[in-house]
């Protein structure tokens, strides 16, 4: 563990920055892990995908970003919002279908958004985010912001058409859009060394003319070391990256998922290779952050997350009034 | 001999049955087997409801897992049908027809026509639709409407088990492109179905109940909805005659007419939002070929001009219920010019 291009990576971030990462990923962490309890009472209505052992990748992403960009996600949605800056409480609400989520309950946590924080949703539609990241980095490209857009995907979502022409078209039209390709090893319960022909989802970048990078997904510095290059190359105008973030889902594909399509991955990824360990003893081995510093975020997301599915369980849900709105800004 | 089984069940069955009978049936989607390349089971999934089960070990080869790619294998399976074979493909969820709609609309159903009568394409697309399980926007919708109205596809909605595998068996032997909906709250829905193979020939609509006061025309799911409803409205004194079209192209349209011309009154019960539907189609059908025989204006029963709310408070104001079904029916039997 000793990767020596990361630890200088480390060197960048300071005290605060490294706090903020790691809150981050306990937040999602714990946010998912208590979804995942909250789920098997029955109170969470509908689909539930959940991004626990994924952690490092959206934060490690959107720690370069701010509210110039923009980031489009999947079903597995929940982490990309956190990282991205969406209210916890307001989401959890919205996982509960109540008035007062993110998306008022209409959405759920398959649709979970927020368009004031360039959060353009959760999607329910398997590929459907990337054409939409090609029309942010084109925005931002028209409006000269030096805004990014950034499509996270799946090992299922790479073998779309919707990907692969986006794909093209980001580097056709030399588009500030980053694609990330979160590949966890199953789309549903087929097997990414089986449905993706290639032996990587990176090596296709070749094909469309842009770079392609594998990145360990269970190590926070080496995500954020292939994003901030490739973020920082598609600001100054050198066009779209296929970033591949290698790693594994702890929890099924969806709540309920028996996963007998896997034997032993999990019980190893989450013993040796869980991000937020490997954060952890990271930091503080080289001295950056105190072990007390960590354990007293953990205590504060802990508490978030207990205040979350509080005030989610006691909000009101939406009444008649609401089902026929927002159809439409006028109609 | 009949016997109860599920919805689900009476699907599997069909598959396996026609499976057994012709060679060229093969049967494709995402994990439709499941595990494929994975570390554990075979078979994991049968279909991400279980309706496939089983069939990969009893027809070795011919149970095909895909990638997420339903441009590429729908397209596929029309293209095998095009050459002897009789694919049976499953789009998931029927909102994902935005995404493989062109190889659907501009290729399969036009293929005859346009390729002057000399082209067939048995394909059936099995595809699951409709709201009830908080699954939200994306995952919800009843888009048979959308279907019916491409010239060249047939469009199978069954109600019950027994719709279900005989439909399906009509379907796959069928010489033209069927899309299948299946009502994901029907899956474990359960009636009595032969257990031997039989066929429901298409345009056939089925009365479910006979009544003299108001025809009921009620698509998929809706059946249920409108037997509840004329359950209680028996009790005071309105007798409701329900028909079910089961495919709503080709639409008997004369079981509908005879039905209303006896009654004189219908409702039209419909869970796919209220424009360009199953309901306004079979309203403007009726106001034309019937309206000699109406005495009350026609109701709709529909979803709400939106797309499917996640949150249960508002999906269940979303679909039709019985109470609302019940409350139409009694409007139209009690209207006064």
């Amino acid at each position: 563990m000793t990767d020596t291009l990361s630890t200088s990576v480390a060197h960048e971030l300071d005290e605060n920055a490294l706090l903020q990462a790691y809150r981050t990923m306990r937040t999602i962490r714990a946010f998912e892990e208590r979804v995942h309890e909250e789920f098997a009472t029955g109170e969470i209505p509908g689909f539930v995908h959940l991004y626990a052992g994924e952690e490092a990748s959206a934060t490690g992403v959107c720690a370069h970003l701010d509210e110039r960009d923009a980031i489009a996600s999947t079903h597995r949605g929940h982490g990309h919002c956190i990282a991205k800056g969406v209210d916890v409480k307001a989401m959890m609400a919205e996982i509960y279908g109540k008035k007062t989520g993110s998306c008022q309950g209409k959405g759920g946590s398959m649709h979970i958004a927020d368009l004031s924080k360039g959060m353009l949703g959760a999607n329910g539609i398997v590929g459907g985010g990337p054409p939409l990241i090609c029309g942010t980095a084109l925005a931002a490209k028209q409006q000269g912001t030096g805004g990014v857009g950034v499509a996270f995907f799946g090992d299922g979502a790479s073998n779309q058409g919707t990907t692969l022409e986006s794909l093209n078209l980001a580097s056709v039209w030399n588009l500030p859009a980053i694609f990330v390709a979160e590949n966890n090893g199953y789309a549903e319960a087929t097997a990414s060394t089986w449905s993706v022909a290639a032996d990587n989802i990176a090596d296709r970048a070749a094909g469309f003319g842009m770079p392609g990078v594998i990145v360990d997904g269970f190590d926070f510095f080496a995500v954020y070391e292939a994003a901030g290059e490739a973020i920082r190359r598609a600001r100054e105008g050198g066009g779209p990256t296929l970033i591949e973030v290698k790693f594994t889902r702890y929890f099924g594909h969806f709540e309920g998922d028996q996963q007998t399509y896997r034997a032993q991955e999990v019980a190893e990824a989450r013993e040796n290779l869980d991000c937020l360990k490997r954060f952890r003893s990271r930091v503080t081995e080289t001295g950056r952050l105190e072990e007390a510093d960590l354990t007293a975020v953990d205590t504060q997301v802990s508490d978030l997350i207990d205040a979350a599915v509080d005030e989610a369980k006691a909000a009101p849900k939406p009444t008649e009034a609401d089902l026929a709105t927002d159809v439409y800004v006028s109609y | 001999m009949a016997r109860t089984i599920s919805y689900r069940e009476a699907i599997n069955e069909a598959l396996a049955q026609e499976m057994e009978r012709d060679g060229s049936v093969i049967v494709m989607g995402e994990d439709n087997a499941g595990g494929a390349g994975g570390s554990g089971a075979e078979d994991a999934w049968g279909g991400v409801l279980g309706v496939t089960k089983g069939l990969y070990h009893r027809f070795p080869g011919r149970v095909l897992d895909t990638p997420i790619s339903e441009s590429a294998f729908v397209g596929a399976a029309i293209g095998a049908a095009t050459r002897g074979m009789r694919p049976v493909a499953e789009l998931m969820f029927i909102d994902f027809m935005g995404v493989c709609f062109d190889q659907i609309f501009n290729q399969a159903a036009k293929f005859r026509y346009m390729f002057g009568g000399k082209a067939q394409t048995p394909v059936v697309i099995r595809t699951m639709y409709g709201a009830g399980l908080r699954a939200a926007a994306q995952h919800s919708q009843a888009l048979y409407p959308i279907f019916t109205h491409i010239p060249g596809l047939k469009v199978a909605v069954p109600s019950s088990p027994y719709e279900a595998k005989g439909l399906l068996i009509q379907s796959i032997r069928d010489n033209d492109p069927v899309i299948f909906c299946e009502h994901k709250a029907l899956y474990d829905a359960t009636g009595d179905v032969p257990e031997d193979s039989y066929t429901i020939p298409f345009g056939e609509a089925n009365v479910v109940r006979d009544g003299d006061d108001v025809t009921v025309v009620a698509i998929g799911r809706m059946v249920s909805v409108a037997e509840e409803a004329a359950k209680a409205l028996s009790s005071s004194g309105i007798e409701v005659e329900i028909v079910d079209p089961r495919t709503t192209s080709p639409l008997d349209t004369e079981t509908i007419l005879e039905s209303v011309e006896n009654t004189g009154r219908l409702v039209v019960v419909d869970e796919a939002s209220p424009r360009c539907n199953l309901a306004t189609d079979i309203s403007a059908l009726v106001a034309r070929e019937a309206f000699g025989s109406l005495r009350a204006p026609v109701e709709m029963v529909t979803a709400p001009h939106t797309p499917v709310p996640f949150s249960d408070a508002l999906e269940d104001l979303y679909i039709p219920d019985a109470q609302r079904v019940a409350n139409a029916v009694k409007s139209v039997a009690e209207w006064k010019r």
